[in-house]
């Protein structure tokens, strides 16, 4: 009956010394892809600090882009100063607009909403998740700016709109780590609703939105495409202007434009840019992550 | 973990009377003549820096089914899982100690797990068939080992081999997902037979089966033995006294603070039920265990 | 919150500010609820209005016909036939990657190394996508100008597709290799917490038969998740098509239809970024608009197919994507194998 002598040395019989060829160039090829995945992140970082490191001086990250043009031994004159304080006028205040309604629909979904209104409510974040973010500048385009002009208010708007999402869902997964029974004993207490979320969900969930407030933020503020529709005109020599009535400077629109217009100085300029905005997208995924490997310790114990 | 106590408990009530269990005569196959297929010795297995079983030998016979009792945690399932190298997959399994099948060390360095599992097959507690047809549930194996060859006798033969045949004859492209479960723990076993290994291991095969399942699939035992070596794990010692010539019974030594499973007897099924050598296990046939 | 006075005795002004609180809460979580379902609504509804003058116009014939000639005559032919080009290339190299990516993270490496690799690779998601255009004009270009791009010339010459090589390096072909890698992350994020649902018993099923790990990825893994990879793709496949900065950046801008991948080009969504700012005519305006009614359709259409078959299917959630959700790695594999 037997196709195997089965008291015959425990090595490779019939064809299975083919298919753990097959075996292994498979899942050589796994690793292969790996690697080349983190090799893409590594070669990224490498070049951004390759052409950048060397642009970075005080006066680059304090200077406004204009002030002077020239290039004096290799280091671009001139800087980034507006657009960092317009990158962090615009991100603020869009932050600002999204943690709330961020939270509050969370709130509505994990706390409130019957099935028959969940639907619709998750639908819409999901919709919205899944919009490029071309589409919600465009949208804020025709809306804000079509006959009255741009604004850096308009690009929080957008960013309002990209962030509201993430951290919806990130604070609905956390709120939905809180324990039911513990909601359910304070409300047993004859606690109010409000006052059992305000003073013992939310603070529960803190850790999952801050992480997700952190991650949105990190994701906002290298978004272009709204800052090219709704907040890249601004006059170049200008330090800062009043973010609701003018567009503001900022760092993705500064890195577009330095790569568009081509030449070493631009080029510079652009590295210079991209560095410090890498920098902070790449420390803010690592907090979020820091902070989420905490609270969900916290939570577990 | 996967035991309710409430089972376990049923099964101490069932078997308060040893003298009443029926027990498997070790006739046929008398254990002084069998060949031996596993030969272990002073075998310790540890999960990481946890010893969790220590210092067990035994010998297991051809065309036998030896059963392995004990309470649950004391490594049966650890010992079974070794047989066939399903462990390598644990991170932190190490194995100690001599463990050898038709006297190869299975734990030799060149020795191919795959190859191991080819010749050993092993049915699992939850009866896990693939998301498939019950045709090709059979036939996935004998296609990737190369027995394309009469595969639908194959199937065929896999099928009453098992003895579910005649239950899904009529409907083998239909997933086997609708099946009952004792079914579909005998497609399960099926499926281990259609590439006629040397042994069967089956880890708790009846614990999620209803009573007729289980006979069933006790009464598929005894037909299998002709063709295969099987070991069974079982919390029914009334299960391990119907079918197995050889029980080997693991308990917990908890000294130490320490819980390592270790082998406390091993004999011939009707010898451990009825004249137990140890006293512990005479606590644990006769109920008294805990 | 310091008195836990039971439901006995409540100070009749608690009781109050408990009703009044209890109302503004539920009364602003729903109102936030509806922002979201507003804006929605209300990004559809501008995106076609501003598109109305054009859609009047132009009718359906402006899918299909190519010319945009920046002052009377507008099509989006070349458009779209730049981001379908686009996208499924960048699909046909970004796809087979990260299924192995979800692959080796969720099934053939030890939770130890996914927990260090897996992160990376969802970094790569972070980085945002003006900076990877600024690498793809920088160092990626002159790459594909001087080597990849003459290379697949000399022996895919013969097909259309492989025309002659550019001479910046962007074009079509630079804007796909960006995009498949950006789509990328997201495909193996998804499929690795997709493949780390598979029951181990099925895994242990399949080992337990003799196979190896790679068939058994094969029959078990792969093959009883098809759908989800297929959602998984779907959402790279949103990712591409709706990328405009990094495109614009590498694809050498213009408006134009033809089969060599090498020449330069444009997509919906770059054609967003570079012209809604810079038109002349309403008819423009409005003829970007079009052009945003149509990617719009596509994200939706997109994304709600990838949704639909996550419901139907039963999968986990797929839609969260790898730069907001943050998979504990370890936690989620411990129930994972791994083959020593
Ligand atoms: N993968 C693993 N990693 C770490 N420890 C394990 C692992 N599997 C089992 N153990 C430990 O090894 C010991 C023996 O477990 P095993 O599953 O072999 O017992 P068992 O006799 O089969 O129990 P049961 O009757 O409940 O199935 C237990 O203490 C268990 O906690
Ligand atoms: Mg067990």
């Amino acid at each position: 009956m037997a196709s195997v002598d089965y008291s015959g040395p425990l090595t490779p019989t019939g064809n299975l010394r083919r298919r753990r060829v097959v075996d292994r160039l498979a899942r050589g090829s796994a690793t292969a892809a790996a690697v080349l995945a983190v090799a893409i992140l590594l070669i990224f970082i490498y070049s951004i600090v390759q052409h950048g490191a060397s642009v970075i001086s005080l006066s680059f990250l304090t200077k406004n882009p204009l002030e002077t043009f020239s290039v004096s031994g290799n280091a671009p004159v001139g800087g980034i100063g507006n657009a960092i304080v317009g990158s962090l006028l615009i991100v603020a205040i869009g932050t600002a607009i999204a943690l709330p309604i961020g939270v509050l629909i969370a709130l509505f979904l994990t706390e409130f909403a019957s099935p028959r209104w969940a639907g619709p409510v998750r639908l819409a974040l999901d919709l919205l998740y899944g919009l490029p973010s071309i589409v919600i500048a465009l949208f804020l385009y025709g809306l804000l700016v079509v006959g009255h002009g741009q604004a850096g208010v308009y690009a929080s708007l957008a960013l309002a709109i990209i962030m509201v999402p993430l951290i919806a869902r990130t604070t609905g997964e956390s709120l939905g780590l809180v324990p039911k029974e513990l909601r359910d004993a304070s409300l047993a207490l004859g606690i109010s609703r409000w006052r059992t979320t305000v003073g013992l969900t939310i603070p529960s969930a803190f850790g999952g939105i801050v992480t997700g407030t952190v991650l949105a933020v990190a994701r906002a503020a290298g978004e272009t495409a709204p800052v090219l529709l709704l907040s890249s005109l601004a006059n170049p020599t200008q330090t800062s202007g009043s973010v609701f009535s003018q567009p503001l400077n900022n760092l993705p629109y500064d890195i577009y434009n330095f790569s568009v217009e081509g030449g070493a100085t631009n080029f510079a300029k652009a590295w210079g840019a991209a560095l410090v905005l890498v920098t902070f997208v790449l420390v803010a995924n690592f907090t979020a992550r820091a902070l989420h490997a905490r609270s969900r310790r916290m939570m577990s114990r | 973990m996967d035991e309710s106590p409430a089972e376990v408990d049923v099964t101490m009530s069932q078997v308060a009377a040893p003298l009443a269990i029926e027990v498997q005569e070790a006739s046929e196959n008398d254990a002084a003549t069998g060949e031996v297929v596993f030969d272990l010795h002073d075998v310790n297995v540890y999960y990481g820096q946890a010893l969790a079983v220590a210092g067990v030998s035994l010998e297991i016979y051809k065309n036998h089914i030896t059963a392995m009792i004990g309470p649950s945690g004391c490594g049966k399932s650890t010992i079974v899982r070794s047989l066939n190298r399903m462990n390598d997959s644990v991170s932190g399994f190490r194995l100690t100690g001599e463990c050898t099948y038709h006297g190869n060390d299975l734990y030799a360095s060149g020795v191919d797990p795959v190859e191991v599992r080819r010749r050993i097959g092993m049915v699992f507690q939850r009866p896990n068939p693939f998301p498939k047809s019950i045709y090709d549930n059979i036939a996935w194996a004998p296609r990737i080992l190369g027995l394309k060859e009469n595969l639908d006798e194959r199937v065929e033969k896999a099928l009453r081999g098992a003895a579910i045949w005649d239950e899904v004859k009529d409907r083998l492209k239909t997933s086997a997902l609708g099946l009952s479960g004792g079914q579909q723990q005998r497609l399960c076993i099926a499926r281990s037979i259609a590439i006629e290994p040397d042994v069967l291991l089956l880890d708790e095969p009846c614990s999620s089966l209803d009573p007729i399942s289980t006979a069933s699939v006790e009464d598929l035992m005894q037909e299998l033995k002709r063709d295969y070596t099987i070991v069974i794990v079982t919390h029914n010692m009334q299960q391990a006294a119907r079918v197995a010539e050889r029980t080997a019974f693991f308990s917990l030594d908890v000294s130490e603070g320490r819980r390592t499973g270790i082998l406390v007897e091993y004999d011939e099924t009707s010898k451990l039920f009825t004249r137990p050598t140890d006293k512990r296990t005479e606590d644990y046939v006769t109920g008294r265990f805990g | 919150m310091n008195s836990i006075a039971g439901t006995a005795r409540l100070p009749s002004s608690r009781r109050f500010t408990d009703r009044v609180g209890d109302r503004v809460l539920f009364g602003l979580t729903a109102l936030a609820s509806l922002i979201a379902v507003v804006v929605i609504a209300l990004v559809i509804y501008q995106i076609v209005h501003g598109a109305v003058p054009a859609m009047s116009k132009y009718g359906v014939g402006f899918l299909f016909h190519d010319t945009w000639n920046g002052s009377t005559i507008f099509g989006g032919g070349a458009t779209i036939f730049g981001t379908l080009v686009t996208s499924a290339g960048a699909l046909l190299i970004a796809a087979p990657l990260g299924i192995a990516i979800g692959l080796y993270l969720s099934q053939l490496t030890s939770p130890r190394t996914a927990a260090v690799i897996g992160p990376l690779v969802e970094l790569l998601a972070a980085v945002p996508s003006v900076i990877i255009g600024l690498w793809g004009i920088v160092v990626l270009a002159p790459i594909m100008r001087s080597t990849i791009e003459p290379a697949l010339h000399n022996v895919l010459g013969f097909i259309p597709l492989f025309g002659s090589p550019s001479l910046s390096g962007s074009g079509i072909f630079t804007a796909i290799v960006i995009l498949a890698i950006m789509a990328l992350p997201i495909i193996a994020a998804i499929t690795r917490d997709l493949f780390l649902t598979v029951p181990s018993e099925l895994k242990d099923g399949a080992l337990a038969l003799g196979a190896t790990r790679w068939e058994m990825v094969r029959g078990v893994v792969l093959g009883s998740m098809r759908p989800g990879i297929a959602s998984a793709c779907i959402l790279g496949a949103a990712r591409a098509l709706g990328e405009a900065i990094a495109v614009l950046q590498v694809i050498g801008f213009v408006f134009q239809a033809h089969a060599n991948l090498f020449d330069n080009g444009s997509t919906l969504a770059a054609t967003l970024a570079n012209d809604a700012t810079s038109n002349n005519t309403t008819l423009e305006t409005a003829s970007v608009f079009y052009l945003g009614v149509i990617l719009l359709g596509i994200e939706l259409l997109v994304n709600l197919a990838a949704q639909a078959i996550v419901r139907h299917y039963r999968l986990p959630s797929a839609t969260g994507g790898p730069t907001q959700k943050i998979v504990d790695v370890s936690a989620a594999a411990t129930a994972l194998d791994v083959e020593m």
